[in-house]
Order: structure tokens, then sequence, then C-alpha cells
């Protein structure tokens, strides 16, 4: 394994369920001893956002993946779309899909941030969607290294291998 | 010294020992100085609750639950061993790789 090998997350998705692949990835790049830069686009700066970091959700809608069996029934059949649509089921899907991940020992999203960024990782923000949505470097948790242009992003993952989620 | 103290370790390809039941301090010690580690206290407290945890559960720590368990922070564990800890550990101390995922 080369010594200076750099992996780079662009985050796109400000949903429960996509918040977790890039920071499982990234938290097992630095175990592995690889340098990690993640990258928060468009709605994914939900995830660094602090006022909106803790309240994530994951809508039913469109998921054709989900199964009841996921939600806790014995009998593993799909969801109709039309169910997902009523009042209160993203809040059910959603607090469903915190407590598996407790029941996983997976931390929540802010403080996997934590854990990311203390272990030595880069956390940037997108400069064009942070303008676009005019936010601030106060809306942001302590832990982003700063709002970067995609230019100065190609520049400081140079030779990473980037995975865009 | 760690090329003398190594001179009879089988170890795998990864650099983990093949048979965990030859583990001492010596080879601790000269395990880790091929990670370019030179151990304190710091670093024998972590590797002494990592083989205390690996013989409750049969399985080397994850990080997350070494810093739980430690009480140590992340930060701290990634400047003890620097480059993926939990592996490091695991190595040092004796155990098989780690394999969960936090």
């Amino acid at each position: 394994m080369s010594e200076n090998r750099h992996m780079a997350f662009i985050c796109s998705k400000g949903n429960l369920d996509m918040a977790y692949p890039a920071l499982i990835m990234g938290w097992a790049a630095l175990g592995n001893g690889v340098d990690v830069t993640l990258f928060f686009t468009f709605w994914g700066l939900d995830l660094i956002n602090k006022h909106r970091v803790d309240h994530l959700e994951i809508a039913p809608v469109g998921i054709t993946s989900m199964k009841t069996g996921m939600m806790g029934f014995p009998i593993n059949i799909g969801i109709p779309q039309i169910a997902g649509v009523l009042p209160g089921m993203t809040a059910v899907a959603t607090t469903l899909m915190k407590k598996k991940m407790e029941e996983l020992e997976v931390p929540p999203v802010r403080e996997m941030l934590q854990m990311l960024h203390d272990a030595g990782a880069k956390i940037y923000g997108c400069k064009m969607t942070v303008d676009m949505m005019r936010l601030t470097k106060e809306d942001f948790l302590d832990v982003v290294d700063g709002v970067v242009t995609a230019s100065e992003f190609i520049d400081l993952t140079e030779g990473a291998q980037i995975i865009f989620i | 010294m760690a090329v003398s103290v190594l001179a009879n370790v089988s170890l795998n390809e990864e650099g983990f020992l093949t048979d965990p039941s030859v583990w001492n301090e010596e080879i601790a010690k000269a395990l880790a100085e091929q990670e370019g580690i030179e151990l304190t206290e710091k670093h024998w407290q972590v590797i002494r609750w990592c083989r205390e945890a690996a013989a409750k559960t049969g399985a080397s720590p994850t990080l997350r639950q070494i810093t739980t368990g430690t009480g140590l922070s992340t930060k701290e564990l990634f400047e003890l061993f620097p480059k993926g800890p939990a592996k490091k550990v695991a190595k040092i101390a004796g155990l098989s790789k780690p394999e969960g995922c936090i």
C-alpha cells in the first residue's frame, strides 16, 4: 500500500441514508492509513450545517428497495409507494433507521463528522452552493475546514481517488 | 533489535502474527519498531485494553470500540498509532485484523 493514498468524497445528498456512505467509507479509509477529503455540495451541505445535521431524514417515497422487514415487520414485502406519502411516514422511517444504526453502534452524523475530523480528514463546503443557499461560515459545524470553489477542490485533491455520492 | 526478535516469528503477508500464542512484550516492541513507533506507557494501555477486549469477544476491537473503551480521544489514538490505529494496534498486540466498519 503506498503511503500517500488519498480518497476524496463528493457528498451531494442530504438524506439520512445517503449521508452515511461517505462517512463510513471515509472512516474506514482513515483506519487504513489513507488520507481523506470530504467535499459537501448542494443538498450534501445539510450534513455540515449545524442547524440541519441532527434533523436529516429518510423519505420512503421513491425508495423501491425499502421493504417492510426493515421496519421490523415479520413479513418482508414491498411498501406501496402511495403509503409513503401519508403524513408521518418520513418521520417513522427516519426514527426506524436511526434506531437500526444505533443497534449497529454507528454514531449519529454529527459525531461521525467529528470523528473523521479528529482522525485528520479535511472537510470542505462548496462555495457556489453556499452562496446560492445564502449560508455563511457561522451556519457550519466547527469541523469544517473551509468553503472552497470547485476549482480549489480540484487542486486540493490532485492525485486522489474521487468518489461521487 | 527488531530483526533479531522477529527472526523466528512467522508473520502473514500483512504483517500480523500467524500464531498469536507466541506473542510477548518483546515481540510487541519489535513489531512497533517496524511501524516506526516507540512504545510508551500510553501505547501499552491501549495494547493491554485491546488484548483484554479481544480475549473477551474473540475479535479485534474497532477504532471506535478502542476510543470508547479506553477513554482516549480519536485524535490521541491517531497520534499514538498514526495511519490506521486499529490495524496497527491489532498487529502490535498480536491480534487478528479488525473486521468491523466503525
